[in-house]
C-alpha cells in the first residue's frame, strides 16, 4: 500500500440513534462506501432522466426498445472486459471480433447454413480468438495491450478475407427473432444480454474459477503461491471475452440486417469505459458486474438523448469522452 | 530541539494518535516502539510531511515548523526511510541517490554519469555501504540492498533529523552492523535520529532514550540503562508477557519431509535434512544465504536443478505451487503485502484461496462450507475485526500475518514452511504466533521455520539448521543450540 492508510477503522461512535447512527456507526461504513461507490451512477442515471423528461420521445416504448437493442452490443462487451480487466489485463481486440462474428454469421447463413449452427460456429470462433489473446498474455507473459492490439489488426484483416464487401444474411428468422423479436413489450436481444449479467455476476462472486480471476488481478503472485494456476485463468478470461465479443457480433448482424467488413471498429473504447464507469480499476483490483450495467446504460442512454436531440455524432464523441474523465476523477477523490 | 505538542491524528473516525507530546534532542539516537496500530509511524509521517495533523504544533529550536508537506519538511532537513520503499526501481542505484540533483554535463539539459556514479559511490563509501554497484537498476537489488539505498538516499543530503521505520526487517546482522555504524556518526554529526522499530535487543543497543506509544498515547520515555526488556513490554502492551515461548512436546518419529542433496545453481547445493512430524527445525542464516530460495524450491515456485524430494516418504517433484499444495505443503511466504495476501480481497477469499478446490463442486464454491471454516480460523487465530468481508488491506500488520497463516491451516497441510513468521507484527501478536506454532506441531504437522530472529529459532526450535552462502554448515540440537554458535556458523567463524 503506498498511501498512509488508517488502522482498521474500529469506529467508535457516540450513539445518537437514528439516521445519524446508521450512517456513521459500523454498517453505516460499509453503507457509506457503497453508496460513494454507485453514487456517480446514481446521479447520472437520474439526470439523464430529467434531461429525458425533457424530450416528449424519450419515454414512448418505440424508443426505450431501439435503446434497448441499441446497448446489447456494449452490454454483452463490457462483460467479457471488465472479466479480462479483473485479471489487470485489456482486450482491444474485441470490436475486430465482433466483425469476424458477424460477417461469418451473415456468411454462412447465406451459404444455406442452419442458423443454430452458424451462431455456434462463431462463437466457438470468439472463444478460439480469445483463447490465442490468452495463450500469448498467459504463457508468454506479454502485456495484454500489446498483444490485443495485434490481434486486433490481425483478425481486422482476417474479415476483410473472409469478405471485403458487405453480406446480408438471408435467413429471415435471423433478423425477425434475434434482431427484432420481442417477448410481450421486451426485445428478445435486450433479453439475452440482461440475462448474461447475472451470469457473470454468479461465476466471477460464487465459482472457484471466477473468485481467482478477481484475486489475480489484485494479486498474481500470492495467487500463484496459493496453489492456483495463473496461466489457466488468463486464458480463461480472454476465451469468455473473446465469446462474449461474438456473441455480440452475431447479434449486431442480426439487429442491422447486415454485416460490414469495418463495423465494430471503437467498440473496444465503448466497453472499457462502461466499466471504468462502473468502478473498474483498469490494472486490476475490482469492478462490479452491476456497475458495469449502470455504465452500459448511462453510456447508451448519452447516445440515444443525443440522437433524440438531433446532435451530430462528432459532439457525441465529445461528450462521452468528457463523461469518462469525470466519472474517473470522481472515484480518484475517495 | 524537536519538540511535539498535542498531536491528534484521526483516520475515518478512528484516533491514531490522541495528544501526544514528544521532544527529542540534537545528538541524539531516540527510539519509538509500540504495538502494530500504537501510533509510531503515524506519529513519524506527520514530523515528515506524509500526512497532515489535526491538532498540535510541532517546534524546531523554539520555532513554529512548516512539515505540511513532505518537500517543506525536506528544507528543514528531516528526512525519513519507511517501510514502503520509495524507489525508482527502473532507475540505477545512483540516480535514486540523486534523485533531483543529478550533476549536469556541459551540454545543457544532459547529465554528466561519470560523475554521478562517483558522486553515488562516494556517498555509499561514506556511510560504510560497499558492495552495491551504482549502476544497477534497483528491481534487480535483493530487499536488504534496497533498503540500504532507501537509508543512502536520505542520508545522503545530512539531514537534521533522520526518521527510521524500521529499518531492520529486511537487513541481516551483518548490514544492521553496518547500519549501526553509521547512525553512530550520525549521532557524532549531531544528527536527531528517530529510530522505530520491534526488535527490543536492538532498540536496547543503539538508543539512547527510549519512547514507548500505546493506543496513540505517549506512556513513557525511559533511559535504557535503567530499563530492563520486560519494563519495555509491560509499558507496551499494559501486562507482562511471562514466559514469551511455550512449551514444547517431544516430535514423533515418522518423517514428514525428507530432502536430499538439493541444488539449484547459483543459489543453493546439496541441501540435506528431514523434518519429522511435529517437528519445528529452524533454518537460521544471513539474508542471502538461500534460505528463502530452498523453501521456495521445496514448494515448487522454483524449479531445482538436483535432489530429491519426499513427503511422508513419498518421492515428489513439484513443478509448480499448485503440486506442492497438493502433496500437503504449504509456505507462508516472507513478504505478507507483495505475495501472501491480495490487498483488495476479503478475509473470506484471502482465507480460503488455497482451499477453492476442496471447497467447491462443479466448480462452484460452497458457501456455507467456506464461512463455517473461515470462521472457524477467524476465531482460532482471533483475527480482527472478525468480519468475513473486510479487505485484507483495512487490517493491521499482526492480523494480516493471521490471515496468511489462516489460508494455510485451512489446506490441512502436513508440512508448513514459514519464512520469516513473525516479520514486521507487534510483541502480542508474536506470542500468539509463538503458541501457534507450538500448538501446529502438536497436531503433528511439521514445521521449517526460517527466520532472522534468533531468540526466535531457539524459543521454538527443536533442532535448528544454519545456513551460508547456499550450503548448510551447521545443525544443532534443541539443548546444545546458542546465538554465538548460530551467530558464528551463519557468519563463517571458526569456533
Amino acid at each position: 500500500m503506498t498511501s498512509g492508510s488508517a488502522p482498521t477503522p474500529s469506529t467508535p461512535v457516540k450513539a445518537r440513534g437514528g439516521l445519524h447512527a446508521l450512517l456513521l456507526g459500523k454498517a453505516g461504513a460499509r453503507l457509506r462506501r457503497r453508496w460513494v461507490d454507485y453514487a456517480f451512477i446514481v446521479a447520472f442515471v437520474l439526470l439523464l432522466v430529467i434531461t429525458a423528461t425533457v424530450s416528449d420521445v424519450f419515454f414512448t416504448q418505440r424508443n426505450l426498445s431501439n435503446l434497448g437493442r441499441q446497448a446489447v452490443t456494449n452490454g454483452v462487451l463490457s462483460l467479457g472486459m471488465l472479466v479480462v480487466i479483473l485479471t489487470g489485463g485489456i482486450d482491444l481486440s474485441v470490436g475486430s471480433v465482433v466483425a469476424l462474428a458477424a460477417i461469418m454469421v451473415s456468411g454462412m447463413s447465406k451459404g444455406g447454413m442452419p442458423l443454430v449452427l452458424a451462431i455456434l460456429i462463431c462463437l466457438v470462433v470468439g472463444v478460439a480468438a480469445g483463447a490465442v489473446n490468452g495463450f500469448f498474455i498467459a504463457r508468454f507473459k506479454l502485456q495484454p495491450f500489446i498483444v490485443t492490439l495485434a490481434t486486433m489488426g490481425a483478425i481486422r484483416g482476417l474479415v476483410f478475407v473472409y469478405s471485403d464487401i458487405p453480406i446480408t444474411p438471408t435467413d429471415p428468422a435471423f433478423r425477425a427473432v434475434l434482431g427484432a423479436g420481442f417477448i410481450g413489450p421486451f426485445p428478445v436481444s435486450a433479453l439475452i444480454m440482461l440475462a448474461c449479467y447475472p451470469i457473470v455476476w454468479f461465476f466471477l462472486n460464487r465459482a472457484k474459477s471466477g473468485r481467482a480471476i478477481v484475486a489475480i488481478g489484485g494479486n498474481e503472485e500470492a495467487v500463484r503461491l496459493a496453489g492456483i494456476s495463473i496461466t489457466g485463468h488468463i486464458l480463461l478470461a480472454y476465451m469468455i471475452s473473446g465469446l462474449f465479443s461474438a456473441l455480440a457480433g452475431v447479434m449486431l448482424a442480426s439487429r442491422l440486417g447486415i454485416a460490414q467488413p469495418s463495423v465494430g471498429s471503437g467498440f473496444e473504447l465503448d466497453a472499457i469505459a462502461a466499466c471504468v464507469i462502473g468502478g473498474a480499476v483498469l490494472g486490476g483490483g475490482g469492478g462490479s458486474v452491476f456497475g458495469t450495467l449502470a455504465g452500459v446504460v448511462a453510456l447508451g442512454m448519452i447516445d440515444n438523448l443525443l440522437n433524440l436531440f438531433n446532435v451530430q455524432s462528432y459532439y457525441q464523441q465529445i461528450f462521452k469522452g468528457v463523461i469518462i474523465l469525470v466519472a474517473v476523477l470522481w472515484r480518484r477523490k475517495q | 530541539m524537536l519538540s511535539m505538542r498535542g498531536i491528534h491524528k484521526s483516520f475515518d473516525g478512528t484516533q491514531a494518535l490522541r495528544g501526544v507530546d514528544f521532544s527529542a534532542e540534537r545528538g541524539e539516537v531516540h527510539a519509538i516502539v509500540g504495538e502494530n496500530g500504537a501510533g509510531k509511524s503515524t506519529l513519524m509521517k506527520i514530523l515528515s510531511g506524509a500526512i497532515a495533523r489535526n491538532a498540535g504544533e510541532i517546534l524546531l529550536d523554539g520555532v513554529a515548523a512548516d512539515v505540511s508537506t513532505p518537500l517543506t519538511a525536506h528544507r528543514l532537513g528531516i528526512r525519513a526511510v519507511y517501510q514502503e520503499f520509495s524507489l525508482v526501481p527502473h532507475l540505477t542505484v545512483a540516480e535514486n541517490i540523486l534523485l533531483g540533483q543529478m550533476p549536469s554535463a556541459r551540454v545543457p539539459g544532459c547529465v554528466d554519469w561519470t560523475k554521478a556514479y562517483r558522486r553515488a559511490e562516494e556517498i555509499l563509501r561514506s556511510i560504510g555501504f560497499v558492495g552495491i554497484d551504482v549502476r544497477r537498476a534497483v528491481r534487480h537489488l535483493s530487499v536488504s540492498h534496497q533498503q540500504m539505498v532507501e537509508i543512502a538516499k536520505a542520508v545522503a543530503v545530512r539531514p537534521r533529523i533522520l526518521i527510521l521505520d524500521e529499518p531492520s526487517a529486511v537487513l541481516s546482522q551483518e548490514e544492521l552492523n553496518r547500519l549501526f555504524a553509521l547512525v553512530r556518526q550520525l549521532r557524532q554529526e549531531r544528527t536527531l535520529i528517530l529510530y522505530i522499530s520491534h526488535r527490543l535487543d536492538e532498540v536496547f543497543e543503539i538508543a539512547d532514550r527510549i519512547t514507548v506509544l500505546k493506543d496513540g498515547q505517549l506512556v513513557g520515555t525511559v533511559q535504557p540503562q535503567i530499563a530492563d526488556q520486560n519494563q519495555l513490554i509491560r509499558m507496551m502492551v499494559g501486562r507482562s508477557l511471562g514466559e514469551i515461548f511455550p512449551s514444547r512436546q517431544p516430535p514423533l518419529d515418522d518423517v514428514a519431509l525428507e530432502v536430499t542433496a538439493l541444488g539449484r545453481a547459483g543459489s543453493f547445493s546439496d541441501i540435506s535434512f528431514s523434518l519429522r512430524r511435529g517437528e519445528v527445525l529452524g533454518m537460521s542464516g544471513l539474508v542471502g544465504s538461500g534460505r528463502t530460495q530452498v523453501a521456495r524450491c521445496i514448494f515448487g515456485a522454483e524449479p531445482f536443478d538436483s535432489g530429491e524430494l519426499f513427503v511422508n516418504g513419498k518421492p515428489i517433484h513439484p513443478r509448480s505451487p499448485r503440486e506442492a499444495v497438493k502433496e500437503g505443503i504449504a509456505l507462508l511466504t516472507e513478504d505478507r503485502k507483495r505475495d501472501g495476501l491480495v490487498l483488495i480481497c476479503t478475509i473470506r477469499d484471502n482465507a480460503s484461496m488455497a482451499s477453492f478446490e476442496r471447497l467447491s463442486r462443479w466448480g462452484v464454491i460452497n458457501r456455507r462450507a467456506q464461512e463455517t471454516e473461515v470462521q472457524q480460523k477467524v476465531k482460532e487465530l482471533d483475527i480482527r475485526p472478525p468480519l468475513l468481508d473486510r479487505l485484507a488491506r483495512q487490517l493491521s500488520g499482526g492480523n494480516q500475518q493471521k490471515l496468511v497463516l489462516a489460508k494455510w491451516l485451512m489446506t490441512q497441510a502436513r508440512v508448513l514452511i514459514l519464512d520469516e513468521p513473525t516479520r514486521g507484527v507487534d510483541v502480542a501478536t508474536k506470542v500468539e504466533i509463538y503458541q501457534l506454532i507450538s500448538d501446529l506441531a502438536a497436531d503433528g504437522i511439521g514445521i521449517l521455520l526460517i527466520s532472522s530472529e534468533l531468540p526466535e529459532i531457539l524459543g521454538l526450535s527443536d533442532r535448528a539448521l544454519v545456513m551460508r552462502e547456499g550450503r548448510v554448515v551447521g545443525e544443532y540440537a534443541r539443548a546444545e543450540a546458542s546465538e554465538e554458535k548460530l551467530l558464528a556458523a551463519a557468519a563463517g567463524v571458526r569456533q
